[in-house]
């Protein structure tokens, strides 16, 4: 009997090491991340710190200095992927260098889970003004929480619940970035045959998959992008063979939508070319590399914190574009061509000024029937609920 | 609707291709589980020994520059690891499924911990494909069978190797019997316990390696849920390929297959759901289990008899 009483005890002692080594819930500094290597984009955005700081919590009080805000943060995955998580983490460092704010965070926490909400809770009882989560599921979670805690601004990303008072949602118009992409994958596919390694059929997919094919034929009429779902957000297994499903199809520009780098790597040892998504991921393929569309929360994550402190924060949702600099063109390769620069500076000035929408119509759905009219432009309502391919597209949107 | 990329043969061939390439992936794990379950214990510890064998083989790779290194460290990983199952279910007798389940999480946390500042790194060690001089040129086969990376001849070396020991040697006729009859292994001057430790090592080796070919070739990169599950699938094509290194390698390719054909619907303009064509290896294994225990009526269970059940001699 004893010896089944150590056993049982010893496998509880490993679940506990797995669950301390899963959810390191860390207070960052900026030795955090020390030693990370390899990646693209400019790692030392937090210089000034933890000098001062962490004074009361009284959320919602006009006019406290923003260095007394603590931001937390709550992420589906770990910043190392190079994703989705990685972008959001050099925001949170930028506003943290802006603002002079505390920032923590805690990583792969499921949606969904009743580790969500203890998370929130735990940060809420250690003092924190404001509460960033970043993955839709999280939603309902966050709705309830913030009722419960009206002195505490929760911030939402990709859903779409608010209040006007102490819940918001944000996100940005990646597809704007995804249209800049496009043009540069036409311009630089000669077969004109340009594989789309696709993650799930939802309309935030399939938008970008639409806004990047209205790019590429605007760039190169007859191309074509053919539609491979993998159905995972993160696998790089089945993304990687995914890209060479379509590169042996005989695709010569490969986008991707998931947070592995993999399609990537596979294009570079196929000798094609990729454009890459969430970050500028040119280090893990240099070769293969042309353009991206990324995202830069930093400017938003301040703004927030900068409102919370003056206390003039209200909820809300956001959809910000290129104009707030939340979603760009990242790097080009050096050899798109100054014709293809041009254009894309034309357009990205015009987006900028709001005169101009990669979704202004006319625009033919993959069947050829007009979808969107000349000279019109969708309202938000009909680009988030988007659910048809525009001409061009090779798949199916059902996935 | 009109594919704008056309059927090649270059996509078939790169089907075949990929399906051998996964298939290697599964058939490593799945042949070390084989001989852990030929001994009398079920280990569901892969996915962890996996995960485990990936973070530490693509370490290893990048920081000696040589995948060999990287695939010997990864199995070096397993067997250790595999050594907590050992000490708990064969050792002290513990119930094998929940030491086993208990593994995979260990396996997943230890692998996300050792490999936590190597997540983003663009380093790669990978392994070359090895074409065979004479046989790769033979067309259609030359490519699909004998131009692969180093660990899928390895693979199948392993395999023969596993069938001749566990089938033409005394050590595996020992190791049969403590998976069929315990007690009269032990009687027939066999130690069990030491039988069943070696075995679940060498099961935890091969996981090990398993996951070490995705950081070293498959992949190249390592990640937090890198091995996605397949360690599962390893465990499930046991039961299908009825505990035979041959046909469990049959089981591997087919599954294997199933996994590339998943990435190549699109491109072969087929409409069917990538989602149930992943549940495929599962329901083969449940169709194989039915199988199994209707045909157990008049014949055999292929299922090592002892499996599960802990050896404790003073209970003889």
């Amino acid at each position: 009997m004893k010896r089944r009483l150590l056993v049982v005890l010893a496998i509880l002692l490993g679940f506990a090491l797995v669950a301390a080594s899963c959810g390191d819930d860390s207070t960052d500094d900026a030795a955090d991340d020390a030693g990370d290597s390899g990646t693209a984009g400019d790692g030392d955005s937090d210089g000034d710190s933890d000098g001062d700081s962490d004074g009361d919590d009284g959320t919602g009080d006009s006019g406290v200095d923003a260095s007394d805000i603590t931001a937390a943060f709550v992420y589906i995955g770990e910043p190392g992927d190079a994703g989705w998580t990685y972008a959001h983490d050099q925001g949170r460092q930028f506003a943290e260098a802006q603002t002079g704010a505390t920032t923590v965070t805690v990583e792969n926490i499921p949606e969904g889970s009743p580790e969500f909400d203890q998370a929130v809770r735990d940060f809420i009882a250690d003092g924190a003004d404001i509460i960033f989560t970043t993955s839709f599921g999280y939603m309902d979670a966050m709705e309830a929480l913030a009722a419960e805690f009206p002195d505490v601004a929760f911030e939402h990303a990709t859903g779409f619940k608010s209040n006007d008072t102490n819940f918001g949602n944000y996100f940005g118009r990646i597809y704007q970035a995804r249209y800049l992409t496009g043009l540069a994958a036409g311009a630089a596919s000669p077969t004109g045959d340009i594989g789309y390694v696709a993650a799930f059929p939802i309309p935030e997919v399939i938008r970008g998959i639409n806004a990047f094919t209205l790019g590429v034929r605007d760039a190169n009429p007859d191309a074509t992008v053919t539609v491979n779902w993998t159905s995972t957000w993160f696998d790089p297994a089945v993304e990687g063979d995914t890209a060479n499903a379509l590169l042996e199809g005989g695709a010569d520009v490969i986008a991707m939508h998931q947070d592995s780098t993999a399609a990537g790597e596979a294009a570079e040892a196929a000798g094609a070319r990729w454009v890459s998504y969430n970050s500028d991921m040119s280090a893990f393929a240099p070769t293969a590399y042309l353009a991206s569309a990324v995202w830069d929360w930093g400017p938003y994550y301040t703004s927030v914190i900068e409102q919370v402190a003056a206390g003039t924060y209200a909820g809300g949702s956001y959809w910000g574009g290129m104009e707030d600099g939340i979603v760009q063109l990242g790097s080009l390769a050096d050899d798109v061509s100054e014709e293809t620069r041009a254009t894309i500076q034309d357009l990205t000035d015009q987006m900028i000024a709001g005169t101009w929408d990669p979704f202004t119509g006319p625009i033919n759905d993959q069947d050829g029937n007009e979808v969107i009219a000349d000279g019109e432009v969708p309202d938000d309502g009909a680009l988030l609920g988007m659910d048809y391919f525009v001409e061009g597209v090779v798949g199916s949107a059902a996935g | 609707m009109i594919l704008a990329l056309t059927f090649t043969e270059a996509s078939v061939i790169g089907l075949l291709v990929a399906g051998v390439q996964f298939g290697t992936l599964l058939y490593l794990a799945a042949l070390g589980e084989t001989v852990a379950e030929k001994s009398g214990v079920l280990n569901l510890g892969v996915e962890g020994m996996m995960a485990t064998g990936a973070s530490v083989g693509f370490i290893v790779a990048v920081e000696t520059g040589s995948p060999w290194a990287g695939i010997l460290a990864g199995a070096a990983a397993g067997a250790l690891l595999s050594l907590v199952h050992a000490v708990a279910a064969v050792g002290l007798g513990a119930d094998q499924v929940v030491s086993g389940l208990a593994l995979t999480f260990l396996g997943l946390g230890l692998a996300d911990f050792v490999g936590d500042g190597y997540t983003d790194d663009a380093r790669r060690s990978l392994f070359r494909d090895v074409e065979l001089p004479g046989l790769d040129g033979i067309p259609w086969i030359g490519e699909i069978v004998f131009r692969h990376s180093p660990v899928t001849y390895g693979a199948v070396l392993s395999g023969i190797v596993v069938w001749f020991v566990l089938n033409r040697t005394a050590v595996g006729l020992g190791l049969r019997a403590a998976g069929e009859t315990a007690a009269t292994a032990d009687a027939a001057g066999h130690s069990v316990l030491r039988l069943r430790f070696a075995a679940v090592m060498v099961g935890g080796a091969f996981a090990g390696a398993s996951g070490a070919y995705l950081t070293t070739y498959l992949v190249g990169s390592w990640s937090q849920n890198l091995t996605a599950g397949r360690g599962w699938i390893a465990v499930a094509l046991v039961i299908f390929g009825a505990w035979r290194p041959g046909r469990v390698a049959l089981g591997a390719l087919l599954f294997g297959f199933t996994l590339a054909l998943k990435s190549r619907l699109a491109v072969f303009g087929i409409e069917f759901s990538p989602i149930l064509l992943d549940m495929t290896p599962y329901l083969l294994t449940v169709v194989v289990l039915v199988v199994i225990s209707i045909r157990a009526r008049n014949k055999p269970s292929p299922a090592p008899a002892a499996i599960g059940i802990p050896y404790r001699r003073e209970e003889r």
